[in-house]
């Protein structure tokens, strides 16, 4: 502390601290005991928190406290926690029917909830984050449907997937009549053009559509079934559908049957869980397309 | 003015640190004593004993008169109820508060530091403990002046364990409005209570003890910002505790005055006792005039009436008064008191109009609620028929202490349309109309559902169709209509 004398300043009657600038004196006024005793704690408090909590960094890592704090252990505490915090109403949906489910307002509005956030997390990437789907990506509002938009067929398809590393998965391949050689070029013309008059898309000039029917009868018909309208079972595509998941015009469909493209999604049952499943399955029927 | 500086030579310890001087209030009789036991009996009765008061709500709500019930979401208070949506009524009581502090300084002054605030009421008690225990103004200034002894040890430790106990009931008495009380008393007792209202109890034991006992007019003068604030909303005509200098003025001793007087000379009727410094709670001079460190309790007035009465001179030395008015005296014009005047007028007319847009909601407070938010992605989705269908959020809120059914409808959409709920059946208890449907949300609940709307194949529409949802609820009739829009391309 600095020595200097101790002085009244005699127009105030107040104590100066012995500081001048410029023949301006400091008048003492002191701090609130509690207010300096709160600060002298805070100090104590800093010193404290050093010694029992992580704070200061090194050059490799940091010192990590004696209480063996950190924030990355509470969150595995507090995830663990909403997961137990969850089970029951999570048992409950394990144990209700899909049907169930969604005829008991708590538990579809639990499942609701789930199914957003998982579809959110998982299926937004290719579905989009509305299930409108992209091209080679169905659209899962809409009503037509690949292997079937009923309840217990959309969990199946979300649990094992679809050409799936997965023994259960779902699985078809429309064979490549273009690059395989099973069809002529030209066949492949007139059965596209037919293909495109089931589904009401504006055919060829000059293309002969009763060959095309017969290429078709003979070709496609065991699977798209000879009205075209598909076959859920086999997951044949619906071809009369306003909505294909790829181009749908003429070209689109020569393309398609001259080197098919088959997407896939991933078996989701290992990763997510029964109760997580059967939530999406849930939701993406809400979503207004479920049959 | 002279800038010389007298240097004082002292050796004495230099401390760049002031410990706030301890005050010892001196006890008081008087009306204003009174007055603030009276609010403080009141007071301190209401908010240790309202979360006993029951209130019968039917079977399945709570029965607690006031009850702020975090668990379930929903606010009580006695014939309210209140939902988180409507917290715009705790917005309004805010408000109400506010103006009426306004209302209250300018009316006296700080009415609020004085006798109503917590930070005081609380004070006043430890205060009262304090002197109970430990004797009077002299005898705390010696106990704490003299050596530890057994005395010392026991008035000390006696009166600490006092406050701590009023301090842990204050805090108990917190945790209460928050849960059953009843039930929390014995869960509490009996160590099943949950942490948290242990932690809270806890937490308000520690700032009761701390402030009331410890921290006491350093809180108004330090801390609390109203007296800064009431500062700038204060005005000539507000009363304050005053110190009516013009007849106090020149002050001298009871023996000094008479002589004063026998000269001829002027004496005034302050006789320098300083019982009203002693008396102070804040310990401030009020003869100094208004301050900020004066919560103007009126205890200064008390004091200085009984010494006036005592010495023959006519009581209201110090008084709740204006400056104005002393003023006024001293010019020998009569002093004047506007309690009307704008400033009181707007702050009732502003309490007055809150109030009552408060009460008028609260009685037209509809029971039932129904909001519907259109799907933002997709807006419309095309079926394989080539019709459309719109997607909605639909949320109805149930107040009532009973399961209301509600009938929904699609209105002002084209023949042929049909309306779908998610999770509900068309079944014979249910409508015959394809845009109508029957659903149920259970008592005092929020029901979130999705509708579904399918136009009909092969109509045209326009692009945006305003259209509207219409909910009647079947026991009381009451119908709500929310207005939407069905989406399609156009065309």
């Amino acid at each position: 502390m600095a020595e200097h004398k101790k002085e009244i300043d005699q127009v105030t009657g107040v104590e100066t601290t012995g500081h001048e600038w410029d023949g301006l004196k400091e008048l003492n006024h002191p701090l609130p005991k509690w207010w300096l005793y709160m600060f002298y704690g805070s100090i104590v408090w800093a010193v404290i928190y050093w010694i029992l909590m992580p704070s200061w960094p090194l050059v490799n890592g940091y010192t990590k406290g004696l209480l063996d704090y950190s924030q990355r252990a509470v969150v595995t505490e507090e995830f663990n926690a909403a997961a137990a915090e969850r089970a029951e109403t999570g048992k409950m949906l394990l144990e209700a029917s899909l049907d169930e489910i969604q005829n008991t307002p708590e538990l579809l509005e639990y499942a609701m909830a789930q199914g957003k956030v998982a579809f959110g997390d998982n299926c937004a990437a290719c579905h989009g984050v509305g299930a409108t789907g992209f091209e080679g990506y169905p659209n899962l509002q809409d009503d037509s449907w690949i292997w079937g938009g009923d309840l217990e067929t959309l969990a199946t398809t979300i649990a094992y997937g679809v050409r799936a590393d997965n023994d259960e998965t779902r699985y078809a391949e429309m064979p490549a009549f273009g690059r395989d050689e099973l069809l002529e070029k030209e066949q492949i013309v007139q059965v596209a053009n037919y293909v495109g008059s089931l589904a009401g898309i504006p055919t060829q000039d000059g293309v002969d559509l009763e060959a095309g029917k017969v290429v078709y009868e003979e070709n496609c018909a065991a699977c798209h079934m000879d009205n075209g309208k598909g076959d859920m079972e086999m997951g044949a595509p619906n071809l009369t559908a306003p909505n294909y998941l790829y181009d749908r015009s003429i070209k689109g469909i020569e393309a398609q049957i001259n080197t098919p493209r088959h997407g896939v999604m991933p078996a989701w049952i290992d990763r997510l869980g029964e109760t997580t499943v059967k939530s999406l399955a849930v939701y993406v029927h809400s979503r207004g397309g479920g049959q | 003015m002279s800038s010389q500086v007298d240097p004082i030579d002292k050796e004495e310890d230099e401390s760049w640190f002031a410990s706030a001087a301890k005050i010892y209030p001196m006890e008081v009789k008087g009306r204003f004593r009174k007055i603030k036991w009276a609010i403080l009996f009141i007071t301190l009765g209401i908010y240790y004993f309202t979360p006993f008061i029951r209130w019968d709500r039917g079977p399945l709500l709570p029965d607690q008169a006031v009850l702020i019930d975090f668990e379930r979401k929903r606010g009580y208070f006695f014939f309210l109820e209140i939902w988180p949506q409507e917290v715009y009524y705790l917005a309004g009581l805010l408000i109400i508060a506010s103006v009426a502090l306004f209302l209250m300084n300018a009316i006296a002054g700080r009415l609020w530091c004085g006798y109503l605030c917590p930070q005081t009421v609380w004070t006043d008690l430890f205060f009262r403990v304090e002197s109970m225990i430990e004797g009077d103004r002299r005898k705390r200034i010696a106990l704490d002046k003299q050596p530890w002894n057994a005395e010392k040890i026991l008035k000390k430790g006696t009166k600490h364990f006092l406050w701590l106990m009023i301090a842990w009931w204050t805090g108990g008495a917190w945790v209460l409005y928050f849960a059953d009380a009843p039930t929390l008393v014995y869960d509490l007792a009996t160590g099943q209570a949950a942490l948290s209202a242990y932690v809270w109890i806890g937490i308000l034991t520690f700032t009761t003890y701390s402030l009331a006992g410890h921290m006491r007019e350093q809180v108004c003068v330090y801390m609390c910002p109203w007296p800064r604030i009431q500062a700038a909303l204060t005005d000539e005509h507000a009363l304050n505790v005053t110190y009516r200098f013009d007849r106090g003025e020149p002050r001298a001793h009871l023996k000094e005055s008479k002589k004063l007087s026998a000269d001829g000379l002027p004496a005034g009727d302050c006789i320098d006792c300083n019982q009203c410094v002693y008396a102070c709670p804040t310990g401030v001079d009020i003869r100094k005039g208004a301050q900020l460190d004066c919560i103007q309790c009126g205890l200064c007035i008390d004091a200085c009436d009984t010494v006036m009465t005592k010495v023959g001179r006519p009581t209201g030395l110090i008084a709740y008064d204006t400056d104005m008015n002393i003023e006024r005296r001293e010019k020998g014009e009569t002093p004047v008191y506007r309690l009307i005047r704008p400033r009181t007028v707007i702050y009732t007319v502003i309490i007055a109009l809150i109030a009552g847009v408060m009460l008028y909601a609260q009685l037209n407070r509809s029971m039932t609620s129904f909001s519907v938010v259109h799907d933002r992605n997709p807006l419309y989705v095309q079926q394989s028929d080539g019709s459309f269908r719109n997607g909605y959020s639909l949320r109805l809120l149930n107040k009532h202490n009973n399961e209301q059914s509600f009938t929904l409808s699609v209105e002002d959409m084209p023949a042929g349309t049909t309306l779908e709920v998610v999770g509900v059946h068309k079944d014979a208890a249910n409508v015959a109309k394809d845009t109508q449907l029957n659903l149920t949300v259970e008592a005092d609940t929020t029901r979130s559902v999705r509708a579904l709307v399918f136009s009909p194949a092969g109509v045209d529409l326009p692009g945006s169709k305003p259209m509207s949802f219409k909910l009647i609820d079947h026991q009381t009739g009451e119908t709500t209509v929310v207005h939407d829009f069905f989406r399609t391309p156009g065309n």
